[in-house]
């Protein structure tokens, strides 16, 4: 299997993908996005972009869940750490993205009690353990994340826990898709879809999209030659104007996804309006908990007063995230704003655009 | 949070089982991944599994990438 990876890998693959894609180049520029920045990262790290012929660029788009939680959220979890008896719980890249007031690494070096997990199963085993503390655990992501988090709840239901809760920024990703190619400002030839998203939510979510805006869609896995090849499959599409969606992740993705993941998302909550970082608020493009499962919702249980929030004066990733400039193209980028000093949320998250940049600036 | 390297899965026990990429294991939950046996390969994110790698489907898409490389190595050498 390791040897498989390296095949995916493989530099002569590259190559010779590229010489594909450079026969089928038209005329007229093109605007592929990647939604997702794990297809950043692998974009910037193996320098997809100088394979690929003048005029057709690779655009970030708002698929790093850290960088499209809102700022609102971030001031929540900053103030309920305030609150004594309650423990915070999150995945690690949300610690330094800063709030209006701070961050929750700057909160936990003051002594919040702020723990870090790696799977949302660890909080609620750590609530289980400590039935004197209120357990809320940061539920950001979109639909790979969604059933993790619905699982976490069910498992904290069926251990009888009354003191684990979520605070849910949970997102769903083809409203956000609809928002970018409604707007006037923002070029799309065709998307590079999120290939783990996909392979719980199933191709098929993109095919009212491709339907209706006449959008070339392809699911795409995360090595190099993946990319490339759904590069290659896109341009065929823009080639015979034909605006499909088409799945080049087959090893892991089908159209119709993880019917079981899907099922437990499902039990435990409904659509719901949410605001993005970048795109304000898009209806239908959240996740709450229903009716049935309130008593795990942190919003209702702990509810917090807030000052409006504010954003770091300057920073552009909302627009690094619809696809309207490359993060060199932000006046702080590498200046003021670098990964040991963040100032956005893009230049935090391993999978946010602007922090990637950064750390393959030179390659 | 996407580990897009895909991990062995080596035990089950109830919805619970260790998987294992590059000699490091991991303990990941089943629940959202039922009908995995031991030899299986899956992504996993978050603690959970949460998609079954098609092997054929793998081997297969290798042995493209292969006549695509070879495909140009006859094209340069002509
Ligand atoms: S470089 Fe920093 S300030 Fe500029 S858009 Fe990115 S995160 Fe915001």
């Amino acid at each position: 299997m390791i040897r498989y990876m390296e095949e995916f890998r493989s530099a002569a693959g590259s190559r010779a993908l590229a010489a594909d894609i450079r026969s089928l180049m038209p005329k007229q520029e093109l605007a592929f996005m990647e939604i997702c920045g794990g297809h950043t990262l692998t974009a910037l790290k193996y320098g997809l972009a100088k394979l690929l012929p003048e005029g057709l660029s690779l655009k970030s788009g708002p698929g790093c869940p850290v960088c499209v939680t809102p700022q609102r959220y971030i001031d929540t979890a900053l103030a309920l750490t305030a609150r004594p008896g309650i423990v915070v719980a999150t995945f690690g890249d949300m610690l330094r993205v800063p709030g209006t007031d701070g961050s929750l690494l700057e909160a936990k070096a003051r002594g919040a009690d702020i723990r870090i997990c790696l799977s949302p199963l660890e909080a609620v085993a750590f609530a289980q353990a400590n039935p004197e503390r209120e357990v809320v655990f940061l539920g950001i992501g979109f639909e790979t994340t969604a059933p993790t988090a619905a699982a976490a709840v069910i498992e904290a239901e069926e251990r009888g826990l009354r003191n684990f809760s979520l605070l849910t920024a949970l997102k769903t990703m083809p409203a956000a898709m609809r928002a970018l190619l409604e707007s006037p400002t923002v070029r799309i030839d065709g998307f590079i879809c999120p290939g783990h998203v996909t392979a719980v939510a199933g191709g098929r979510i993109y095919e009212p999209l491709a339907d209706e805006f006449h959008v070339p869609c392809v699911v795409s896995g995360f090595e190099p030659t993946d990319m490339l090849r759904s590069i290659l499959m896109l341009l065929r599409q823009v080639r015979e104007k034909r605006g499909e969606v088409e799945n080049e992740y087959t090893r892991v993705v089908g159209r119709e996804g993880n019917p079981a993941a899907r099922g437990v998302m499902e039990r435990v909550f409904v659509p719901a309006d949410a605001v993005w970082r970048g795109l304000g608020n898009i209806p239908g493009s959240g996740l709450e908990l229903k009716v049935d499962y309130t008593r795990f919702d942190a919003d209702r249980r702990f509810p917090v007063e807030l000052p409006p929030p504010r954003e770091y004066p300057g920073c552009r990733c909302g627009d690094v995230m619809r696809g309207t400039i490359d993060p060199p193209a932000c006046p702080l980028f590498a200046r003021t704003c670098r990964p040991d000093n963040p100032l956005g949320a893009c230049m935090v998250s391993a999978e946010g655009a602007c922090g990637i940049h950064y750390s393959y600036r030179d390659a | 949070m996407c580990l897009a390297i895909p991990m062995e899965v080596k035990t089950i026990e109830s919805d619970k089982g260790v998987v294992e990429a590059g000699g490091v294991t991991y303990e990941v939950s089943f629940r959202l991944l039922p009908d995995i046996v031991p030899g299986d390969y899956v992504i996993v994110h978050a603690g959970f599994a949460i998609q079954k790698l098609d092997q054929e489907d793998a081997a297969e898409s290798i042995r493209l990438f292969r006549e695509i490389e070879e495909a140009e190595g006859k094209a340069k050498n002509e």
